[in-house]
C-alpha cells in the first residue's frame, strides 16, 4: 500500500508547473495538489528552485574540485544521510524512539557481503535484496512497538543491538565472525556504469572515490524523494498523528498497527541500504561497525539536523560525520597540537578519539538545550522572515 | 558430591548461585540509581553508567594517588558522585523538565559521552588497581568458595537498600519525594519543592553509582574505562523490574545476575549452539521475553492512557 502511494505521489507534482496566481494571494492553496507539491512554481517559491539548482550543480561539479579524501568523506556522509532519513521516518515522523538502527544497518551490510561478496550477485540484485530483507526484519520487529511504548521501547531496541552483535560474532558462515568479512569481490556496477573500476565519461576516467560520490548522492536524492512522498501523503499524515497523540489517532481511525509496523519496516529498509553502501565504501565490515555507538550516532544526526524533516536528516549527517572527519583529518594542525596527545610524554591532554567523543556529546546536549528543532530550524527562521516580510515580528 | 546434571555438580550450582547473587547485587546498585532518578524526574539516565565509572576512578584517586584510608575514600567518592549528580541536574536537566522521552534520553547519552571521555582523558585508558583491601582473598562458606569482595558487595547492597527504603519511609524529604513521584502537580500544589526533589534524586543516584563503581572495580586491575559499559547491563534489570519501582530494580538486578552466571555455566554444556559468551546478551533476551508478557515489567505501574 505504502509503496504504491509513494510511487503515485512521486509522479504527481511533476505534472503541473503552471505559474501560480499573481497578486497577494499567491500563497493560497487552491487544491490538494497545490498543498502537497514538491516544487511549487518558481514564482511562488523561487528559493527552493535556487536550492535545487545549486544542489545539482554541486553534485555535478564537486568531484572535479575536491580531492579523493574529501570525496570519500562526503560519500560516507551520503550513506549516513540515507540511514538518517530512514530513522527520521521512525522517530521524527512516527515518534517511535529506537536505538536499534545499528542492527538494521548490520542486516543490510551483511546481506551485501554475503550475496554480493560471496555469491557474486549483481549490484541492483543485492541492493534490492538488502532493502527487502531490511523491510521484512523491520516488519518483524515492528510489532514490539505495539506492545511497548516510550522508554520501554527504547531499552528493547537497545537490547536488539546487543543481540545483533552476538549474532554477527557467531554466525561465521555469513558474517566471518569477529574477524569481519570483505566485500572486495562484490560488483559495484549498474549496466555500463562500473563504479568500482571508476566511471568513464568521454575520454576521462574518474577515480573510485569520484564515482562513488556520484553513485551514493544519486541514491540519497532518490531516498529523500521517496521519503518525502511518503510523509506528505496519507501514510505520512497518519504517522504524524500517531506521533502527536497515538490514542487520539486511533480514535479518529488511524490504524496504529499498520503505520507503526510500516514505519519500522521502511526505516529499517533505509538502514539496510545504508548498511550495504557502507560495506561497499569500506570494502570490509565487522561486528565492531554495528555497535550501540552507531545507533547513537544516527539518533544524534537527526536530532542535530532536525526531527521530522527530510532535509534535516541530510544536513545532520553532513554535520556529524563531516565534522568528525574534518577534525580527524586536521588533527595535526596547530589549533589541535597543544590540546591533543598521541601517547605518553607530550603536553596534550586528550586523544583525538576523546576530543571527538566529547564534542559529539556536547553537540547533542547543546542542540537539545538551545535549538531542539535542530539545524533545520535555521532554514525555517530565514524562510519565515522572508515570507512575513515586512511584518516579520 | 555426585553430578546432578551431567558434568555439572551441585557444588557448581551453589557456587554459581552465589556468584550470580553477587553480580546481581552490583546490577541492583546501578539499577537503584536509574530507578530513583526515573521515579522523581521521569528521565532514563544513560549517564548513570558514567557516574559509576567516575565513582570508581574517584575512589582510585583518593586511595592510590592521595593514599587515604579505603573506606574513607569510598565515602568521599560517594560525596563526589552526589556533587556531580547535582551539577548535572542544575546545569542541564532542570531546563528540560517535561520534555519528550527522546530528548531526555539523548541528553543523558550526550552527557555519557562527555563524562566518560573526560574521565578517560584524566586517568588514562589502562587498567588500574582500585586499592581495595579485599584483593583476591577468599574464604569457605557452606562448602562454596566466596571472595571477600563479593561478600562486601552483598553487604554494601543490603546496607544501601536498607538506608534507601528507610529514607523514603521515615524522613519528610523521602515522603515529599514519594508524593512528587506519585503525582507531580498535586505535590507542587501542596508546597513540595519540585526542584529540591529533583536535586536530591540526582544526588542519591550519584551516591549509589559511586558505590556500584567500587563494587564493580574491586579486585585486581579491574578498573578500566570499560567498567562504565558494564553498567549498561543494568538496563535489562531496571526494565525487568519495572522502571518506576526501586524494589523492582533490586529484584531485577539479582535476577539478571543469576541469569547471566547460570548462562555462563550451562550454555557451553547444554546449548552451545547459542554461540560464545552468550551470557553477555542473555539478560536482554530475558528482558524481551518478560516484557512481552508484562509490558510494564514485574513491578511497574501500567500507564493510564487518556485522550
Amino acid at each position: 500500500m505504502a509503496i504504491t502511494h509513494a510511487l503515485t505521489d512521486a509522479l504527481r507534482p511533476l505534472g503541473s508547473l503552471a505559474p501560480g496566481r499573481g497578486g497577494p494571494a499567491r500563497d493560497l492553496n487552491l487544491s490538494y495538489n497545490d498543498e502537497v507539491k514538491l516544487l511549487p512554481s518558481p514564482r511562488r517559491s523561487p528559493w527552493r528552485w535556487v536550492l535545487v539548482v545549486g544542489a545539482l550543480v554541486a553534485f555535478a561539479a564537486l568531484p572535479g574540485y575536491l580531492g579523493d579524501p574529501g570525496l570519500r568523506v562526503l560519500a560516507m556522509c551520503g550513506v549516513f544521510a540515507i540511514g538518517a532519513i530512514g530513522l527520521n521516518l521512525l522517530i521524527g515522523y512516527t515518534g517511535q524512539i529506537s536505538l536499534g538502527h545499528a542492527f538494521f544497518v548490520g542486516v543490510g551490510a551483511y546481506t551485501a557481503a554475503y550475496f554480493g561478496g560471496q555469491r557474486g550477485w549483481s549490484m541492483p540484485a543485492y541492493l534490492a535484496l538488502a532493502a527487502l530483507i531490511g523491510f521484512v526484519v523491520g516488519g518483524v520487529i515492528g510489532p514490539f512497538a505495539l506492545r511497548l511504548r516510550g522508554n520501554y521501547l527504547v531499552v528493547v531496541t537497545l537490547g536488539l543491538v546487543f543481540l545483533g552483535e552476538h549474532l554477527w560474532n557467531n554466525w561465521e558462515s555469513v558474517t566471518g565472525g569477529g574477524a569481519g568479512v570483505s566485500l572486495g569481490a562484490a560488483p559495484i556496477s549498474l549496466g555500463p556504469l562500473d563504479f568500482k573500476a571508476g566511471l568513464e565519461i568521454g575520454d576521462i576516467r574518474y577515480s573510485f572515490a569520484q564515482s562513488m560520490f556520484w553513485f551514493v548522492w544519486a541514491l540519497v536524492a532518490l531516498a529523500a524523494l521517496l521519503a518525502k512522498n511518503l510523509v506528505r501523503s496519507r501514510p505520512g499524515r497518519a504517522m504524524q498523528a500517531i506521533r502527536d497523540r497515538d490514542l487520539s489517532a486511533e480514535v479518529i481511525g488511524v490504524s496504529p498497527a499498520r503505520y507503526k509496523v510500516g514505519a519500522f519496516a521502511w526505516s529499517s529498509a533505509y538502514a539496510a541500504v545504508a548498511g550495504a553502501l557502507y560495506g561497499l565504501l569500506q570494502q570490509f565490515v565487522s561486528p565492531l561497525d554495528f555497535t550501540l555507538f552507531l545507533s547513537i550516532t544516527y539518533v544524534a544526526m537527526i536530532i542535530i539536523g532536525g526531527l521530522g524533516t527530510i532535509f534535516g536528516s541530510i544536513v545532520g549527517a553532513l554535520f556529524v560525520w563531516g565534522g568528525r572527519s574534518l577534525i580527524e583529518q586536521n588533527s595535526g594542525s596547530a589549533v589541535f597540537d597543544s590540546l591533543l596527545t598521541t601517547g605518553a610524554g607530550d603536553s596534550g591532554i586528550l586523544t583525538i578519539g576523546e576530543l571527538n567523543a566529547i564534542l559529539f556529546g556536547l553537540a547533542i546536549v547543546l542542540f537539545l538545550l538551545l535549538e531542539p528543532r535542530g539545524l533545520a530550524a535555521f532554514w525555517f527562521r530565514v524562510k519565515i522572515w522572508f515570507v512575513t516580510w515586512p511584518f516579520s515580528y | 558430591m555426585s553430578p546432578l546434571l551431567g558434568v555439572i555438580t551441585g557444588d557448581d550450582l551453589l557456587q554459581t548461585g552465589f556468584s550470580g547473587l553477587a553480580v546481581g547485587c552490583k546490577y541492583a546498585l546501578i539499577a537503584l540509581g536509574f530507578s530513583v532518578v526515573f521515579k522523581a524526574t521521569g528521565v532514563i539516565n544513560f549517564a548513570q553508567a558514567s557516574l559509576v565509572l567516575l565513582g570508581g576512578y574517584l575512589t582510585f584517586q583518593f586511595t592510590q594517588t592521595w593514599e587515604l584510608n579505603f573506606y574513607l575514600s569510598v565515602l568521599l567518592a560517594m560525596v563526589g558522585g552526589a556533587l556531580v549528580g547535582v551539577v548535572i541536574e542544575g546545569l542541564v536537566l532542570r531546563w528540560l523538565v517535561g520534555e519528550s522521552p527522546a530528548t531526555l534520553i539523548m541528553v543523558t547519552i550526550g552527557l555519557l559521552f562527555v563524562i566518560d571521555n573526560v574521565v578517560t582523558s584524566i586517568w588514562g585508558p589502562n587498567n588500574r588497581n582500585l586499592g581495595d583491601p579485599w584483593g583476591l582473598s577468599t574464604r569457605e562458606l557452606f562448602g562454596v568458595t566466596v571472595t571477600d569482595r563479593d561478600l562486601w558487595t552483598l553487604g554494601f547492597t543490603a546496607a544501601a537498600v536498607a538506608v534507601f527504603f528507610a529514607f523514603f519511609r521515615y524522613t519528610s524529604l523521602g515522603l515529599a519525594m514519594r508524593a512528587a513521584a506519585f503525582d507531580p502537580e498535586v505535590a507542587m500544589a501542596q508546597g513540595i519543592p519540585a526542584r529540591r526533589v529533583h536535586r536530591v534524586a540526582w544526588a542519591i543516584a550519584g551516591v549509589v553509582a559511586a558505590l556500584a563503581g567500587v563494587t564493580l572495580a574491586a579486585g585486581s586491575g579491574q578498573l578500566s574505562p570499560a567498567t562504565g559499559s558494564l553498567a549498561l547491563v543494568a538496563f535489562p534489570a531496571i526494565i525487568l523490574g519495572g522502571l518506576d519501582s526501586p524494589l523492582g530494580a533490586v529484584i531485577g538486578g539479582i535476577i539478571i545476575g543469576l541469569v547471566q552466571q547460570f548462562t555462563a555455566l550451562l550454555a557451553p554444556e547444554y546449548f552451545d549452539w547459542v554461540g560464545e559468551s552468550f551470557e553477555l546478551v542473555s539478560p536482554y533476551l530475558v528482558m524481551i521475553i518478560i516484557l512481552m508478557v508484562r509490558p510494564y515489567g514485574l513491578f511497574g505501574t501500567p500507564e493510564v492512557r487518556r485522550i
